[in-house]
C-alpha cells in the first residue's frame, strides 16, 4: 500500500537538469551506461511526482533477462536521494536509475508526471526509506541520557592514547631536526610508514595523514626541504596544541582536535549546535578519491550570513556519495557548522524548501583580496590549506609551452594575478575555464591557499563546473 | 627578528647536532624544538602574508560569436554525446543506442540550423574532433571562432588551426604568405578553401610554385584542382602532362579526362575508337569488335596510359582499358549508331572483349560521373547477379554516378529480391536519411530475415547502417514482435530506440 507521505504529494516539480543527474553517477562507465538507458525504448510504465523536496521517480527497464528491473528513485530526503533497483548491480546508483533520472530530466513527455501514487512496489520501498529517515531522530533522544557517563569514559581513554601518539610523534620530529632533513631525503617511506600505523593505532588518523604527507615531501622537487620544514613545523605546532588542548580557548581546542582526527558525531552536533538556516548556494562539488574512499566536497555560500561552508560525504569506491547538491541550486536549509575557530565544515540539517535555480555568482573581489581572505583565516587556523573564496572578475592566463610557467587567474584590471595550483597541472577544468571566459573576466569560485588557487566553478554566465 | 626563513631551512636541512640554529630555546627545550617551534611562526607568517604575483600578458579577447545559443535541452544532449565518447567502449551492444554514431548527425544538424557551441562545451569539441577525422569539419565548424582562438592558446589543438582556412586571418596578403611560408597543412587548407572561392585564383597560386613543389606535394595539389574543375584548367594541367613524376602525370591526365571537351579527351576518343569499332559483316546482326592496342607510344604515355601492367595481366588488354576508360562516354551511342547507352551496352561483343570493354565503362561512368551510362551498365537490380559478370562490375560504385532517389530506388528493388546480405556497401552509398522506398525494403528485410530465424550478429552491418539511416518515423512500423527471441528483440529494440532517439534530438534542435 502507498502510504499517504507518498500519495499525497501533488506533482508539480522542478526537473534536474541532466548534468544534476550525471553529478550522482559513481564513475564514467555508469555515466556512458546510465545515457544509453536514457531513452524510452527500455522504459515502461515510467512516471514521476514531485512535491518541494520530496519528489519520486520510477519505471520498469527491459534488461536481457525475461523480468524487467523495477527502479526507484526518492529525489528527497535528508541525505539526499535515495535509490532502489532490482537488478544485481553494485554500483550505486547503478545505470538503471542514472537512466531512468536522464529520462524523467528530458520532461512530460518522456516521463509524465502522475496523479496517481506510484505502483505498489515503488510506493512501498518509498514508505520504508521515508520511515527510516524519521527514526535517528528518536533514537539519539533516547540514547543520550544513558549512555553519557560510558562515552565520557571513552572519550577520555581516546584523549590519553592521542596525547601518547603525539609525544611519540614530537620525539620523532625533533630526532628527524637533530640528524637533519637531508639524512631524511634518501630514508624512504618505510620508516614514516611505521610512524604513521603508529597514530592510526593512537586513533589519531589526522597525525597519521600528516606524516603520510610528510613522507611523500622528502626529496619531492625544488624547494622540498623548505616545504617540508613548513611541514614539520605545523606539525609540531599539532602536536604541542594536542597536549595541550585542555588549556587552548574552546574554539581553538575543537580545531586542534578536528585537525588530530577526532570526528563528531552528526547526530550530536545537530543536537547540541545551534543551526544557521540561510540560502545557500552550491557553489561546487568535487568527489576525491582515495582508492578506498570517495570523498566529495561541497561549497555553500550563504545568501544573508555571507558565510562560506564546506559539506563532506563519503561514500566507498564504486558508489557515489549519497549527498549530491548541483551547482547553481540554492537550498533554504539549516547548517549545523561544526565547532572551530574558524568554521567552515558544516552538516547539512532540516531543509526548509525544494531548491531552486540560482544563477548568479555571489559577490566576491580580487586576487589580493582572496589572499587577504585566506591569511585573516590563519589566524584562526594556522593549519588550513586554502579558504574558499570568490574572483569576481578574473581572466585565465594559460601556462606557458613547456611548463615554464604555470597557469594564472588575473584581475580584469591592473597587475595582479593568483598562481593557480600547481596540482591542477594543465587539466582539462582548466581549459574549460579558458573557454568560459574567452579571454574576458568571467566571476570564479575557488579555493585560494599557499599553494594557489584552484578554480572550481566559473560562471559564463550560466555556472559551469570545472 | 632577525633570522631569515632560508637561515631556519639551512640549518634544519644540516640538523641542529651540525649546525646550530638561530633561535634560543625556552628553558627545558632543546635545540630542535626551538627551530621547530620558529619555523611555525615564520611559515604562517609567511602563509598570512602571500601577495598576488605579477599577472603575465592576458590573452586577447575571443572574436563574437553571433549566432545562437543552443536550446537548452539540445546543449544537454550535446554535453551527453560528447560524454559518452569520453568513456571507452567494448563489450556487446545490448539494446542501447550507440550514442558515438550519432555525434556525427547531432553535428550536422545543429550546423544547418546555425547554432553556436556552448562554451564550456568547447574542450570537449576540439577534443572529439582531434581524436576522430570524420567529425572534424562539422565539429569545428559548430565550435566556432572561440574555438579557434582556444586553439591558438594549447598546443594541443593546433591541428584545429591547420584544419580551418579562416583561422589565417584574411587581412591581405596573408593567402600569399601562407602559401610561401606555411605548413604543407597550412598551405593545403589554403588551397582548398581558396578553390571554393575562386578557383582560378587558387590554379594560378599552385602554379606559381609549382617547379619548386615536391613530387608528392605536387600530386597532393592536383588533387585539390578536381573540385569545380574547368576548361580553365587545361593550359595548365596540358603543361603537367610532362611532369617529371609519373604520378603526376597520371593525376594530370585523370583530371583531363574528367573534362569532356578537353584536348586530351578528345585524343583519347579518336585512340579508342581506332580499338572498338562496329562491325556489321557477322550474320546475327551489328556487333562490336575490339582490337586492342599494339604498342603504347610516347604520346599515350604523356596522356597518362601506364605502359606497364598489372602482373598476371596482358599489356594489350591493360592499354585498351586505360584508353576506354578516358575517352568520353558520350560519343559511343554514334560510333553504333544507335540511340543510346543502354542501346550500346546490350550490343554483344565479339572475341570475348566484352569483360574488358564493360569494366573499361564501367570505371569511365563513375570517373565521368554519368547517370545514363551507370544506369545501363547496372541494369535491372531485379535481375541476379551474373557469376561471371561480378568479377568486373561493382554496383555500389555505379550507383554514386546515379542521382540520390534513383539510387534509393535501385538499392530498394535490389533489397526486396536479393536480401540483405549483398546490400551492405549498396547502402553505404544511399543518402540519409533513406528516402522510401528503401527504407520501408530494409525494415521488410529484417523482418524476414529475423522470422527466417537468421542470427541478428550476421546483420549487425546493416543494422547499424539502419540505426543512422533510417528515417526516424520508420519506428512506429518497426514493433518488436513478442515472439523474437532476445537477441532479435535486443537489435530492433537498439533500432527503435535509435530512431526515437533521433527524432528527439531533432525535435530538441529545433528548440
Amino acid at each position: 500500500m502507498a502510504g499517504p507521505t507518498v500519495g499525497d504529494m501533488n506533482c508539480q516539480g522542478e526537473r534536474w537538469t541532466a548534468e544534476q543527474v550525471l553529478a550522482l553517477a559513481p564513475d564514467a562507465a555508469s555515466r556512458k551506461a546510465g545515457a544509453k538507458l536514457a531513452g524510452p525504448g527500455p522504459w515502461s510504465g515510467a512516471g514521476a511526482c514531485a512535491d518541494g523536496g520530496a519528489g519520486a521517480v520510477w519505471g520498469e527497464c527491459k534488461g536481457s533477462g525475461s523480468k524487467p528491473y523495477r527502479t526507484v528513485v526518492d529525489l528527497g530526503g535528508q541525505g539526499g536521494p535515495g535509490f532502489h533497483c532490482s537488478c544485481p548491480s553494485r554500483k550505486f546508483p547503478c545505470k538503471h536509475a542514472l537512466g531512468l533520472l536522464l529520462l524523467w530530466t528530458e520532461g512530460e513527455e518522456a516521463v509524465p508526471g502522475s496523479q496517481e501514487p506510484p505502483p505498489e512496489w515503488a510506493g512501498q520501498w518509498l514508505e520504508r526509506r521515508r520511515q527510516r529517515e524519521e527514526r535517528p531522530a528518536a533514537r539519539e533522544a533516547g540514547a543520550a541520557a544513558g549512555d553519557a557517563e560510558a562515552a565520557r569514559r571513552r572519550a577520555e581513554r581516546r584523549a590519553q592514547r592521542i596525547a601518547s601518539g603525539a609525544t611519540e610523534l614530537e620525539q620523532r620530529l625533533a630526532d628527524l631536526l637533530r640528524g637533519g632533513l637531508a639524512s631524511a631525503e634518501g630514508a624512504g617511506y618505510g620508516q614514516w610508514e611505521e610512524t604513521a600505523a603508529r597514530m592510526v593505532d593512537a586513533q589519531a588518523p589526522g597525525l597519521a595523514s600528516r606524516v603520510r604527507e610528510l613522507a611523500a615531501t622528502a626529496g619531492a622537487g625544488a624547494g622540498w626541504a623548505s616545504r617540508m620544514l613548513e611541514e614539520c613545523a605545523l606539525l609540531h605546532t599539532l602536536n604541542q596544541g594536542c597536549l595541550r588542548v585542555d588549556r587552548l580557548p574552546e574554539p581553538l581546542a575543537a580545531t586542534v582536535r578536528a585537525r588530530v582526527g577526532v570526528t563528531t558525531d552528526t547526530a550530536a552536533l545537530v543536537a547540541s549546535v545551534p543551526p544557521v538556516r540561510d540560502h545557500w548556494l552550491i557553489l561546487a562539488q568535487r568527489d576525491g578519491d582515495d582508492g578506498r574512499l570517495v570523498t566529495r566536497r561541497i561549497w555553500l555560500h550563504g545568501r544573508e550570513t555571507g558565510r562560506m561552508a564546506l559539506l563532506l560525504s563519503y561514500g566507498a569506491v564504486g558508489r557515489a556519495p549519497e549527498l549530491s547538491l548541483p551547482v547553481g541550486l540554492s537550498i533554504d536549509a539549516d547548517l549545523v557548522f561544526h565547532p572551530s575557530a574558524r568554521p567552515l565544515r558544516a552538516a547539512l540539517g532540516a531543509r526548509h524548501a525544494a531548491p531552486v535555480p540560482s544563477p548568479a555568482p555571489p559577490p566576491g573581489g580580487g586576487a589580493e583580496a582572496a589572499l587577504r581572505t585566506y591569511g585573516e583565516a590563519l589566524r584562526d587556523d594556522p593549519w588550513l590549506e586554502a579558504w574558499p573564496v570568490v574572483l569576481s572578475a578574473a581572466v585565465p592566463v594559460p601556462g606557458e609551452e613547456g611548463g615554464g610557467a604555470g597557469w594564472q587567474v588575473a584581475d580584469a584590471e591592473g597587475e595582479s594575478a593568483l598562481a593557480v595550483d600547481p596540482r591542477c597541472g594543465d587539466g582539462a577544468g582548466l581549459w574549460r575555464l579558458a573557454a568560459v571566459s574567452g579571454g574576458r573576466p568571467v566571476p570564479v569560485f575557488g579555493e585560494c591557499g599557499h599553494r594557489g588557487f584552484t578554480p572550481l566553478t566559473a560562471w559564463g554566465p550560466q555556472p559551469v563546473a570545472l | 627578528m632577525t633570522t631569515t626563513w632560508d637561515d631556519l631551512v639551512g640549518a634544519a636541512l644540516l640538523g641542529t647536532e651540525r649546525r646550530t640554529p638561530p633561535t634560543r630555546p625556552r628553558e627545558g627545550q632543546d635545540a630542535a624544538g626551538a627551530l621547530l617551534d620558529a619555523a611555525a611562526v615564520h611559515t604562517v607568517q609567511r602563509r598570512a602574508a602571500l601577495l598576488p604575483v605579477a599577472a603575465r600578458a592576458r590573452p586577447a579577447a575571443a572574436p563574437e560569436d553571433g549566432r545562437p545559443a543552443l536550446p537548452e535541452a539540445a546543449r544537454r544532449r550535446l554535453a551527453l554525446l560528447l560524454a559518452d565518447r569520453a568513456a571507452p567502449g567494448g563489450g556487446r551492444r545490448g539494446s542501447a543506442p550507440d550514442l558515438t554514431e550519432l555525434l556525427p548527425q547531432w553535428l550536422a544538424a545543429a550546423n544547418a540550423r546555425g547554432y553556436r557551441a556552448p562554451a564550456a562545451l568547447l574542450p570537449e569539441l576540439l577534443e572529439a574532433a582531434r581524436a576522430r577525422s570524420d567529425v572534424r569539419p562539422a565539429a569545428l565548424a559548430l565550435a566556432g571562432p572561440r574555438a579557434l582562438w582556444l586553439a591558438r592558446l594549447n598546443p594541443q589543438w593546433k591541428y584545429a588551426l591547420r584544419a580551418s582556412p579562416s583561422a589565417s586571418g584574411g587581412e591581405p596578403g596573408a593567402d600569399d604568405r601562407v602559401w610561401q611560408e606555411g605548413l604543407l597543412a597550412e598551405r593545403s587548407a589554403l588551397l582548398v578553401s581558396l578553390r571554393q572561392r575562386d578557383p582560378d585564383a587558387a590554379r594560378e597560386l599552385l602554379a606559381g610554385t609549382w617547379a619548386k613543389e615536391r613530387a608528392e606535394d605536387r600530386l597532393m595539389f592536383l588533387d585539390v584542382l578536381g573540385e569545380r574543375l574547368s576548361l580553365s584548367d587545361e593550359p595548365f594541367l596540358e603543361q603537367v602532362l610532362s611532369d617529371r613524376s609519373r604520378n603526376v602525370r597520371a593525376a594530370a591526365a585523370g583530371l583531363l579526362t574528367g573534362l569532356p571537351g578537353s584536348a586530351l579527351a578528345s585524343r583519347m576518343t579518336a585512340r579508342a575508337r581506332a580499338c572498338v569499332a562496329p562491325d556489321r559483316t557477322s550474320g546475327d546482326g551489328p556487333r562490336i569488335t575490339v582490337e586492342a592496342p599494339h604498342e603504347c607510344d610516347s604520346g599515350m604515355q604523356r596522356d597518362g596510359i601506364v605502359a606497364k601492367p598489372p602482373s598476371g595481366r596482358g599489356e594489350r588488354s591493360w592499354w585498351l582499358g586505360q584508353l576506354v576508360e578516358a575517352a568520353p562516354l558520350a560519343g559511343w551511342p554514334a560510333r553504333f549508331g544507335v540511340a543510346g547507352a543502354a542501346e550500346v551496352v546490350a550490343l554483344p561483343v565479339a572475341d570475348g572483349w566484352q569483360p574488358d570493354l564493360h569494366a573499361a565503362w564501367c570505371r569511365a561512368a563513375v570517373r565521368q560521373g554519368d547517370a545514363e551510362w551507370a544506369r545501363a551498365l547496372l541494369g535491372p537490380a531485379a535481375s541476379p547477379p551474373a557469376p561471371d559478370v561480378a568479377s568486373w562490375k561493382d554496383p555500389a560504385k555505379l550507383l554514386s554516378a546515379l542521382p540520390p532517389g534513383e539510387r534509393a530506388g535501385w538499392v530498394a528493388e535490389f533489397i526486396a529480391v536479393h536480401g540483405l546480405p549483398e546490400a551492405f556497401r549498396l547502402l553505404g552509398t544511399c543518402a540519409v536519411p533513406w528516402a522510401e522506398p528503401l527504407g520501408r525494403a530494409v525494415v521488410d528485410a529484417l523482418d524476414t530475415a529475423r522470422d527466417a530465424g537468421g542470427y541478428p550478429w550476421s546483420f549487425s552491418g546493416v543494422m547499424g547502417l539502419a540505426e543512422r539511416c533510417l528515417d526516424p518515423s520508420e519506428a512506429d512500423r518497426l514493433a518488436v514482435p513478442e515472439d523474437a527471441s532476445g537477441y532479435w528483440a535486443e537489435a530492433f529494440e537498439r533500432l527503435v530506440g535509435t530512431l526515437r532517439l533521433r527524432a528527439t534530438m531533432h525535435a530538441e534542435l529545433a528548440g
